[in-house]
């Protein structure tokens, strides 16, 4: 009996999967416990900034899904997915900002702060509807998308592959940023959206709510990961290893790589759009800063050191070199530039198929 | 007499490449359900006839039908594939990270599309089209060893096996003994012969114990043109390709 | 001893000639002195009215202050303008600050009349000697009169523009009185311009007539306005110059001279854009040879840049006497020590990740990581200055609507010359040859004896080498700091993308024509909207060319 397996089946017969999966259940159940039943003084309670940290993580991991998924499995590397996810994480600052109302420094009711400093009267098109949840909700997913289909459409089908196309990405997110800097664009200027008050009648800055958005993050990174195993489990995944190792064989196949490669960058665009909006409450801040190379360059290093082409793998690099960071940039701060850098020449060269692939060799022997 | 109809007709291609005739008003006929072999030295024209065929090279003169109605001139590389003619390359390209099993999965006559491909189970017939493919080139106990773990025969067939997986009519087959183990060669002989008949195949080759094993009718190419046909017995024999082959 | 005569009589002529040459400037010395001391006080009484004078009484103790004629009039009016004019609160005596910046306790003082140092005094025993803006103005048209008797016929010019600024009766009269007596081409029709702008206000239509025609081959922006002047309308309705032939021909001269200005302006574009195209050509050509040979992306191309720049500052510091030389040498030094720093980065890193271009692309940029923090711990994290030599400082104005600032005129030649002999090592010698071989057709190459491995690091040596030297470049034009590298590698890219890697030609071509484009923009779109704009447009032209403008040839590309 030779039926693939059903793509749908939670984790299926995979081990690693479950286990993964397994994780986030357990963390999703201890941290509201270990924040809001644990009292303050005893020893295993989760501060608040611990709360966020994990929070953060789990953004992160998200983020490195969706780089795992077009690079590992399809063997595009977008050195510009920042592009994709700060438009998400703008698309719910957006909202945040609009939550502030008459609290904000110049207390106009419509009008956020930073349009108050530009003596700007009225709301800009763009931002009608943002304090309605739902626009965010549908701006956080179709911006980042429409952007990545645009792209991708022009890219694919001139067949720009390889290096060239990690080029192009990074000039997109470049011109992104240089774009949302500018202050006349109505997105802030360099100072972003930052002072959030509240989302949802919330307020950000209580326990309550963090563990909440905790959560929200927690059920969106298994979702993204659920869908994202289905996909290559399926049919279509196999289509996309083709195209990984060898493009012109599964055109010549009749398959439209293209399509595929498009679906998939435009679905990994969304996934990466949603992790951000999820992010931003949590962090409080957006600003163009976020649009930053490097900041994509550092997905792609977790989805190295993980393991890629495994989706697990990416979420543990995530959360593996994130840890490193926390931890250096405040102990040793000099260092950490040293550690990331040396991080990515010392994965190429000896750590290839990443911890995914170490666990896996030790798997078989 | 009946006329029968051929599968394949090319008539007077001519191909050049910055002066350098590949095909000289080549003139060449496959009939159905036939295993013709086509030999000739290297720079014969051998690889670039094929590729006028899928449409990969287009001839600066000539015509090339398949059966009465399809005029390859005038289409894709995927509409040639799609009509029914298949070619095998001489490198084997199997995907390596994927499986015997997934290999033939991946060439299964149906939707190319993406979601059609997410949706997609196996449905029995398509379970048996591939069991059965898996038996004619002998990988049935392989179906679940990855592509690189495959001997260089072995990829050869399951290359085979691809092609046979989109129903074609008509199978090119471009130097497949090359590599091969005399075992190798042997089964690959037999399997050839055993798609011909259903299917009409034309395969290329240098090695003449092979050749001589497998085909009823051989046409010796030589710059660009045909200079000899028939038996096998018979080409050995021609002056011209004697002095074509030998220098004389 | 045996000298006749008239030898003797001769001598003794030539003597007493000389010991006149000798005593006449003695003697001039000594005449002027007196005659100074007693103009020396009416100077000085002057300058003390302005003690106590209103502002229109100061107007005219200005003028008269420069109508004695004294030689320190110059120095003593500049110094009120720069509000260094100060009287002390114990004598009363004017006295001239040498500098009130950083507001400190105590002033230097120098003399009025001699202009010597004449010790300091606390601030607050010093009373500043105020202007207002008619003053200030009325003094600067003095100082300019004054620069119009300099022998230098450049003051010269300047004080005849400074004049034109603010044209009255007296400053005409001064510019009617110069005109006469004027020698130099320049300064003449500077001044001719001046006597014509003044004729524009004349009641006579005929001589406004022919100021019109006498400016029409100006440039200069105040004289197109004030002739744009002529064919409004007051607010009233009515024309302000009443003649029309007046205003067609003043009309006629606005647009011979915008047409002008827009086609010097056509060519500081231009130069602009060459200028820029030369920068990102250097960057560029590096990158594209190594990627064309090796089909490596180096993303520490950047930080090599950046170590070329800090050489240039080592040097720099190391012969802090001779910036120009400094200059000269660090362009080899820079090569050698980038070159090695690439040869080195290839033994190690680059060659086992060979074929593996996505992973080559990542741990080069790990590397570059690690440079910058290197240089930041070695060098400290703040800019580090790199001076520019004399002779490529300043500008070079062409006429009044073009000037080109020298150093980039250099840098243009500078990175003509460095293709020149980029090309001319490829193209001509055995290690060009070999570097050739291997990018068509590697394994032909290894097989007719070259050893490519030694190639690959050549290759990365010279590409890395190259960055070197366009740091060098670009010390003279940015800041020197560790994010050198993280300005200019984008730019990079994009020009290797636009121009292909089939030859040196795609990254000539490829950088200055994106330079050019960039800066055709620039006058509509601003700075940074230009770059996106430029961003954009190579995102579509991918579109048509995929590889470049000169894509790699042969069957080897499609091995991406």
């Amino acid at each position: 009996m030779e039926l693939r397996r059903q793509p749908w089946i939670l984790a299926g017969d995979d081990r690693r999967s479950a286990a993964f999966l397994g994780t986030l259940l357990l963390v999703a159940i201890l941290v509201p416990i270990l924040n809001g039943a644990v009292p303050p003084t005893s020893s295993i309670h989760l501060s608040t900034y611990a709360l966020t940290l994990v929070g953060k993580y789990m953004c992160y991991a998200m983020l490195a899904l969706a780089v795992d998924l077009i690079w590992g499995y399809c063997g595009i590397l977008s050195l510009g997915h920042a592009a994709f996810f700060t438009l998400g994480g703008y698309a719910m600052g957006m909202y945040l900002m609009r939550q502030i109302g008459p609290r904000g420094v110049y207390g106009d009711p419509v009008l956020p702060d930073f349009m108050v400093f530009l003596n700007w009267h009225s709301l800009p098109w763009f931002w009608y509807g943002f304090n309605h949840f739902v626009v965010a909700v549908v701006m956080m997913v179709l911006a980042p998308g429409l952007l990545a289909l645009v792209f991708g459409w022009l890219t694919f089908r001139s067949r720009v592959t390889g290096v060239y196309f990690s080029i192009i990405t990074q000039a997109l997110s470049y011109a992104l940023m240089l774009a949302f800097f500018r202050n006349d664009m109505g997105f802030g200027g360099n100072n972003g959206f930052t002072d959030f008050k509240e989302i949802l009648g919330f307020d950000l800055h209580s326990d309550s709510t963090r563990v909440g958005l905790l959560l929200v993050t927690a059920i969106a990174l298994a979702a993204s990961y659920m869908a994202c195993r289905a996909i290559v489990n399926s049919r279509a995944g196999r289509v996309m290893r083709a195209i990984r190792d060898a493009e012109s064989r599964t055109r010549f196949l009749g398959y439209s790589v293209e399509s595929f490669k498009l679906w998939v960058f435009v679905f990994s665009a969304v996934i990466a759009g949603v992790a951000e909006a999820l992010y931003v409450p949590q962090v409080g801040i957006i600003n163009p800063s976020e649009f930053a190379p490097i900041n994509s360059i550092e997905v792609v290093i977790w989805v190295a050191v993980g393991g890629r082409g495994t989706l697990y793998g990416a979420a543990i690099g995530a959360v593996l070199v994130n840890y490193a960071k926390t931890y250096l940039t405040g102990a040793f701060p000099e260092v950490w530039l040293y550690a990331l850098g040396s991080l990515f020449v010392l994965v190429t060269l000896f750590l290839p198929r990443g911890i995914a692939g170490l666990l896996a060799r030790r798997e078989k022997k | 007499m009946t006329i029968r109809d051929k599968i394949l007709y090319l008539e007077k291609l001519t191909v050049s490449f910055d002066g350098f005739r590949a095909l000289d008003e080549l003139t060449l006929y496959v009939e159905p359900g036939e295993l013709l072999c086509i030999i000739g030295p290297n720079g014969a024209g051998k690889t670039t006839m094929m590729d006028v065929i899928t449409g990969k090279t287009r001839p600066d003169s000539g015509t090339a039908w398949f059966g009465r109605d399809l005029d390859l001139l005038k289409m894709s590389e995927p509409e040639i594939a799609q009509a029914g003619i298949g070619r095998k390359f001489q490198k084997p390209t199997v995907f390596e990270q994927l499986t015997v099993f997934e290999n033939l999965e991946l060439s299964l006559a149906g939707s190319k599309k993406f979601v059609r491909t997410l949706l997609a189970r196996i449905n029995p017939t398509q379970q048996a089209k591939i069991n059965q493919v898996l038996e004619v080139i002998g990988l049935a106990d392989q179906r679940h060893s990855p592509g690189r773990i495959l001997s260089h025969g072995q990829k050869q067939w399951l290359e085979i096996g691809m092609l046979l997986m989109q129903e074609p009519e008509l199978l090119l087959v471009d130097e497949p003994v090359a590599g091969m183990t005399p075992h190798e060669t042997e089964r690959t002989a037999a399997l050839l012969q055993s798609l011909a008949g259903e299917h009409s195949v034309v395969v290329v080759e240098h090695d003449m114990e092979f050749v001589r094993s497998i085909a009823r009718r051989v046409t010796v190419l030589h710059e660009g043109r045909v200079i000899a046909e028939g038996d096998m017995d018979h080409v050995q024999n021609h002056p011209r390709v004697k002095e074509v082959y030998l220098g004389e | 001893m045996f000298r006749s005569e008239l030898q003797v009589n001769s001598l003794l002529r030539k003597g007493v000639r000389w010991l006149f040459v000798l005593l006449l400037p003695a003697l001039w010395g000594i005449l002027p002195l007196h005659a100074q001391s007693k103009n020396d006080q009416v100077f000085l009484s002057t300058l003390n009215e302005l003690r106590e004078a209103e502002f229109d009484a100061k107007t005219a103790i200005v003028e008269r202050l420069a109508q004695t004629g004294h030689s320190s009039v110059r120095a003593v009016l500049t110094a009120f303008l720069e509000d260094r004019l100060y009287f002390r609160n114990d004598n009363q005596m004017v006295v001239l600050v040498k500098s009130t910046e950083g507001d400190p306790a105590t002033l230097d003082l120098i003399d009025p009349v001699s202009l010597k140092a004449a010790g300091s005094l606390a601030a607050d025993q010093l009373t500043n000697i105020g202007t207002n803006n008619p003053l200030r103005r009325m003094i600067r048209t003095t100082v300019a009169h004054f620069g119009l008797g300099n022998p230098d016929p450049a003051v010269r010019l300047d004080a005849v523009r400074d004049m034109l600024r603010s044209l009255d009766e007296a400053t005409l009269s001064i510019l009617r009185e110069r005109a006469g007596i004027e020698t130099d081409p320049k300064v003449k029709k500077a001044i001719a311009a001046g006597l014509a702008l003044a004729a524009l206000n004349s009641s006579d239509a005929q001589e406004r007539l022919d100021a019109i025609s006498a400016l029409r081959g100006s440039l200069n922006s105040d004289v197109r306005n004030k002739l744009a002047g002529l064919i409004e309308k007051s607010p009233d309705g009515n024309f302000v110059e009443s003649d029309e032939r007046v205003r067609a021909a003043a009309g006629i001269a606005v647009k011979v001279i915008d047409q002008w200005r827009t086609f010097y302006s056509g060519i500081e574009t231009l130069f602009f854009g060459l200028s820029l195209g030369s920068v990102l050509v250097l960057v560029a050509i590096g990158l594209a040879i190594t990627f064309g040979v090796m089909g490596v992306i180096n993303m520490a191309h950047g930080e090599l840049m950046m170590i070329g720049a800090y050489t240039t500052y080592v040097v720099q510091s190391a012969m802090p006497g001779h910036i120009g030389l400094s200059i000269i040498l660090s362009i080899p030094a820079a090569f050698i020590v980038t070159g090695l720093t690439g040869i080195f980065i290839e033994r190690t890193i680059i060659r086992f990740l060979y074929g593996r271009p996505l992973e080559t692309l990542l741990a080069t940029f790990g590397l570059s990581l690690i440079l910058q923090q290197l240089v930041r711990s070695i060098f400290s994290a703040l800019n580090r200055e790199v001076k520019t030599p004399e002779w490529m400082s300043g500008t070079l104005q062409l006429n009044e609507a073009l000037s080109i600032t020298y150093n980039r005129l250099y840098i243009v030649f500078f990175t003509l010359i460095v293709f020149a002999i980029l090309l001319a090592v490829l193209k001509r010698t055995r290690i060009g040859l070999d570097i050739r071989a291997v990018a068509q057709n590697r394994a032909m190459a290894r097989a007719m004896g070259i050893r490519s491995e030694w190639v690959d690091a050549m290759t990365f040596g010279l590409g890395s080498g190259i960055a070197g030297v366009a740091g060098v470049a670009l010390s003279q034009l940015t800041n020197v700091g560790p994010n050198l590298g993280q300005s200019y590698i984008i730019d990079s890219f994009m020009v290797v993308v636009f121009g292909g890697v089939g030859n040196l030609w795609g990254a000539f071509l490829g950088g200055m024509s994106m330079g050019i484009v960039n800066k055709l923009f620039e006058p509509y779109s601003g700075a940074v909207l230009a770059k996106i704009l430029v961003l954009v447009a190579l995102i579509l032209f991918i579109q048509r060319r995929p590889r470049g403008l000169f894509p790699q040839t042969g069957r080897s590309s499609e091995n991406s």
